[in-house]
């Protein structure tokens, strides 16, 4: 095509429009966010969330705040009180059950929240027949996806802060302690971390979301690969370990503590347990073992700071997998066929 | 009148999916404020050809202008001039008419009373401006059509896409939409590119039709000009009912001079299709008449497309070396 016929096609007051138009193109990831941030804010889904988190929360809190004077005399020695509310597994006499401690809790049902929000998050869309509409509006075909993303992560950051705040609000009324800087800084490095975390199993779902046409079939894969890790990820670990090294050696528990690390719930688990108790002064289980045995070693508590060093490791790896797992299903979104 | 400016142009424009040609060298070209028809069954590639005019699809080869941009690299742009009706439109059925096309208005950069009066402008004009907030669940196949129509608009395009606008719509709604397409192009000087695979229905609407066949478009112009390209010199047809004896009927309505073809409506043996050169109605009133069959009904179809559509089509696929497809039944089902 010549630009004699370009300029035929496109007279000046046609130009004109088109440069005013122009203008007013937005950014479309900030419009789809904003109104899937909206809609998810006031679904039945966020609610009933939201319940979840809040009654299991509250019961726990419950129980240890009502355990948590009596231990707390011997906590003070080994870590902060306020920092024991989320960390302290309830004793109480109230019921003869097993309570997971709060932290526990968060990172059991956060993989939940993710995969909640994320199933069907681009198949819903597709089987709704909103897609072909969307994106034939002026946008690029990854701001839907980013926008789609961007909302649901936020909705997770809402939720958890939530309970996050419930708890210190709750601890602070009822136990009376305020929480020091060192307690602030582990509180909401292990905040970000979670919606880190959450952000790992909410791309795995969108990824489902990309891939599989039906919301049920997606919502199903994820679970199943959800429930894979959680319950066989440690034996898988031991299998492979086994074949790398003699069982019970030195070398076989390092093998095995690095491939069992490759599971994300292993590996937030070791985070947080790192960053919410400043008596842990490293992960490696080697490391650990000859530490008690060092009759030298005085058992300290750890500055925020250095507990973190100590995670760094797991912590990069943990970022890594959020964003692997996001590229993954944007590529995989990319590359679709926009028509179903 | 001097030759319309040139709105949308593509020059051997390709798609392949592997080595299955979806669209192949088409040239095609829409000017300002006419109506476009792309014809052809499913699966023919009219879609294809749609997306990548939006940039939605790549092109395997060729190019393509739409208002003088190309839509494989500034996509943004052509999708901003250009409302866009996909096939089963759907919209968020949680949120009210209003709601779904003020989402709509956001993402073309169209906010507040520009939007609001756009919004009730078009949703007047499309006639859902009592259901206007209404939750979209709740609305029939033909409502949510007719909102997809207002969804298109209300970014005032200056071309207007329609995939498959009128199917699975009772005729009431059929005729409401291509009333409105009518109304769009004659008033508001929109340039609409309506695919279809019912030959009426672009008949109705349509200026100049193009009618693709396995991907490539085997005749492109007026109506008129397409009868007159056709060799089977078909220019109208009737439908005749009349009761008797099929086979004294048929052989009655074969004699009549200048009938090409006839036909009957499905398993009912009382209404016929006859087809053939103009002035045909005369003799074929005789011709029953003289032989004591008295016509309860002669209909004039007008210019059937049915047998330009028809003709193409056996011959593109003759020519493929495949068998012609004998029933137009199963070239639209």
């Amino acid at each position: 095509m010549s630009a004699t016929d370009m300029a035929t096609i496109a007279p000046a007051a046609e130009a004109r429009y088109r440069d005013s138009v122009d203008e007013r193109i937005p950014r479309g990831w900030r419009v789809i966010a904003g109104k899937e941030l909206a809609d998810l804010l006031t679904s039945a889904r966020s609610l009933v969330l939201l319940v979840v988190l809040g009654l299991a929360g509250a019961g726990i809190l419950v129980s240890v705040s009502s355990t948590i004077r009596d231990v707390a005399s011997q906590a003070s020695g080994s870590q902060g009180v306020f920092l024991a509310l989320f960390t302290l597994n309830p004793n109480t006499s109230l019921t003869t059950a097993q309570l997971p401690s709060m932290v526990a809790l968060v990172g059991f049902i956060g993989p939940l929240l993710g995969i909640a929000l994320g199933f069907d998050s681009i198949n819903g869309e597709r089987s709704e027949g909103t897609l072909s509409r969307l994106v034939s509006q002026p946008i690029y075909r990854d701001d839907v996806i980013n926008g789609k993303f961007v909302a649901r992560l936020a909705v997770i950051a809402i939720l958890l802060g939530f309970v996050v705040l419930m708890v210190c609000g709750v601890g602070i009324w009822r136990i009376g302690v305020v929480p020091d800087t060192d307690d602030v800084l582990r509180i909401g490095t292990w905040y970000l971390l979670t919606v880190v975390y959450v952000g790992f199993w909410l791309s795995v779902a969108t990824l489902a979301s990309v891939f599989f046409r039906r919301a049920a079939t997606a919502a199903l894969v994820v679970l199943a690969f959800w429930l894979v890790l959680t319950f066989f990820g440690s034996m898988i670990a031991d299998l492979l370990a086994g074949y790398l090294a003699p069982s019970g050696e030195l070398a076989w528990y390092g093998w095995r503590q690095g491939i069992d690390q490759l599971v994300p719930q292993t590996l937030y688990f070791d985070i947080v347990t790192a960053i919410m108790d400043p008596a842990v002064r490293t992960l490696d289980v080697v490391g650990s073992a000859m530490l008690q045995l060092d009759q030298r070693a005085l058992p300290t508590l750890l500055p925020f700071g250095q507990s973190a060093l100590v995670a760094w490791g797991q912590i990069t790896m943990l970022a890594a997998g959020t964003i692997v797992a996001f590229a993954l299903a944007y590529v995989a979104f990319m590359r679709q066929e926009i028509r179903a | 009148m001097p030759p319309a400016e040139v709105i949308i142009r593509t020059a051997a424009l390709e798609k392949r999916y592997g080595t299955k040609h979806a669209v192949r060298r088409l040239d095609l070209e829409v000017r300002r404020g006419e109506v476009f028809g792309l014809l052809g069954p499913n699966g023919a590639g009219k879609t294809t050809t749609i997306l990548m005019l939006l940039g939605l699809a790549e092109p395997s080869g060729g190019s393509a202008r739409v208002l003088g941009l190309d839509p494989a690299r500034e996509p943004l742009r052509v999708k901003r001039r250009v409302g866009y009706l996909p096939d089963n439109v759907g919209f968020y059925g949680s949120l009210t008419a209003r709601e779904n096309l003020r989402y709509t208005c956001r993402l073309n950069g169209i906010e507040g009373p520009v939007a609001e009066e756009g919004i009730e402008r078009w949703l007047t004009r499309v006639g859902l401006a009592d259901v206007a907030d209404d939750r979209v669940d709740s609305f029939s196949r033909g409502m949510r059509q007719r909102l997809g129509l207002a969804d298109a608009l209300v970014k005032e395009p200056a071309i207007l896409i329609l995939d498959e606008p009128t199917a699975s719509i009772d005729p009431v709604g059929v005729r409401e939409i291509l009333d409105l397409v009518d109304e769009l192009s004659r008033d508001d000087g929109v340039t609409v590119l309506l695919a279809s695979h019912l030959l009426d229905q672009v008949q109705r609407v349509c200026d100049r039709i193009a009618i693709f066949v396995a991907g490539e478009v085997v005749a492109m112009g007026a109506l008129a000009e397409l009868a007159a390209g056709n060799d089977h010199g078909v220019t109208v047809s009737f439908e005749v009912g009349v009761d008797g004896d099929g086979a004294i009927i048929e052989a009655v309505l074969g004699s009549v001079p200048g009938v090409s073809s006839i036909g009957t409506v499905a398993a009912d043996q009382h209404i016929w299709w006859v087809s053939g050169s103009s002035g045909l109605a005369e003799p074929l009133l005789r011709s029953l008449l003289d032989a004591g069959l008295v016509p309860w009904l002669i209909k004039d179809r007008g210019m059937n497309l049915d047998d330009i559509y028809r003709g193409y089509f056996e011959s593109a696929a003759t020519e493929a070396g495949r068998e012609p497809l004998t029933s137009l039944a199963q070239v639209t089902s």
